[in-house]
């Protein structure tokens, strides 16, 4: 007798599996200890006026983290990421990183510096970086003739 | 070294297939978080970073020894274009077994700058216990 898989649903099974996997690598590179990659990862927006970056630094304040731009257009990100206090027991699990980091981005354009702004909220750092008026898009206007 | 955020490849949008889906109870991508676990004599600690996440949107259940965290992120600037970068946004969901037996009414926790801190006590049969010899 011949068994045959519903291919559909080994399909399916592999298509989850696929996916499972990809969400497991595509948050943190490569799974649990990467090491390597650069913190804290950074993502860029933009709309007319401004650039928008934001990172990830979960469990600091404000003030333990100094921003700044140089050169017009290279944003740096710098601090340091305290472990908390040490406790006794046994660790079972230590995924999280802590230490220094320093990381310094080149944004698509100049940005206006003395207005550069940063909140954070929730573990997410949000800087705001104006742009100066010469890279600001503007509006043509077509006379006719 | 300077980097660009410039590179399209980097953008890690999760797209879920169908198959993924119909697994979860909202349409948006999905990441583990990273977590920390300590055990101590009267508690297990666990510390998770879920930055974007706050305590109004923040699910903790145990049932059946089985510990499970749900943090829901919310998509963010919309309004403006997206040209690169490095993580994804989306909900926080990891869970895991818990071998020791946990006094589930005491269980307590507090989120703080994105960083969970999560206390799950030991009933009193699960602490250690100190045996007293007697000299015969």
């Amino acid at each position: 007798m011949i068994t045959r898989w519903p291919l559909a649903e080994v399909q399916n099974e592999m298509s989850r599996l696929q996916s499972e996997m990809n969400r497991l690598l595509s948050r943190e590179g490569n799974g649990i200890v990467s090491t390597v990659r650069s913190y804290p990862p950074m993502n860029l927006w933009e709309d007319g006026d401004s650039y928008l970056v934001e990172a990830e630094i979960p469990g600091m304040e404000l003030d333990e983290i100094e921003i700044f731009v140089d050169g017009g257009d290279q944003l740096t990100v710098m601090g340091e990421r305290k472990s908390p206090e040490i406790e006794t027991g046994a660790w079972h699990r230590q995924e999280r990183g802590f230490g220094n980091f320093k990381r310094t981005i080149t944004l698509p354009s100049n940005v206006d510096s003395e207005r550069v702004a940063g909140v954070l909220k929730n573990g997410v750092l949000t800087v705001f970086l104006p742009k100066p008026e010469a890279v600001k898009p503007r509006k043509i206007k077509v006379k006719a003739h | 070294m300077p980097t660009k955020l410039m590179n399209q490849d980097q953008q890690k949008q999760e797209q879920p297939t169908d198959a993924l889906r119909g697994e979860m109870t909202r349409d948006v991508p999905t990441f583990v978080p990273r977590v920390d676990i300590l055990e101590k004599d009267d508690e297990i600690v666990l510390f998770a970073d879920l930055p974007g996440a706050d305590k109004q949107n923040l699910d903790i259940h145990f049932e059946d020894r089985q510990l499970t965290i749900h943090g829901k992120v919310e998509p963010r600037h919309a309004e403006m274009n997206f040209i690169g970068g490095e993580y994804g946004i989306g909900d926080f969901y990891r869970t895991f077994a818990i071998g020791e037996t946990i006094d589930v009414d005491k269980i307590f926790a507090e989120i703080k700058n994105g960083v969970l801190k999560l206390h799950l006590p030991k009933t009193g049969a699960a602490k250690p216990r100190k045996i007293a010899v007697t000299a015969g």
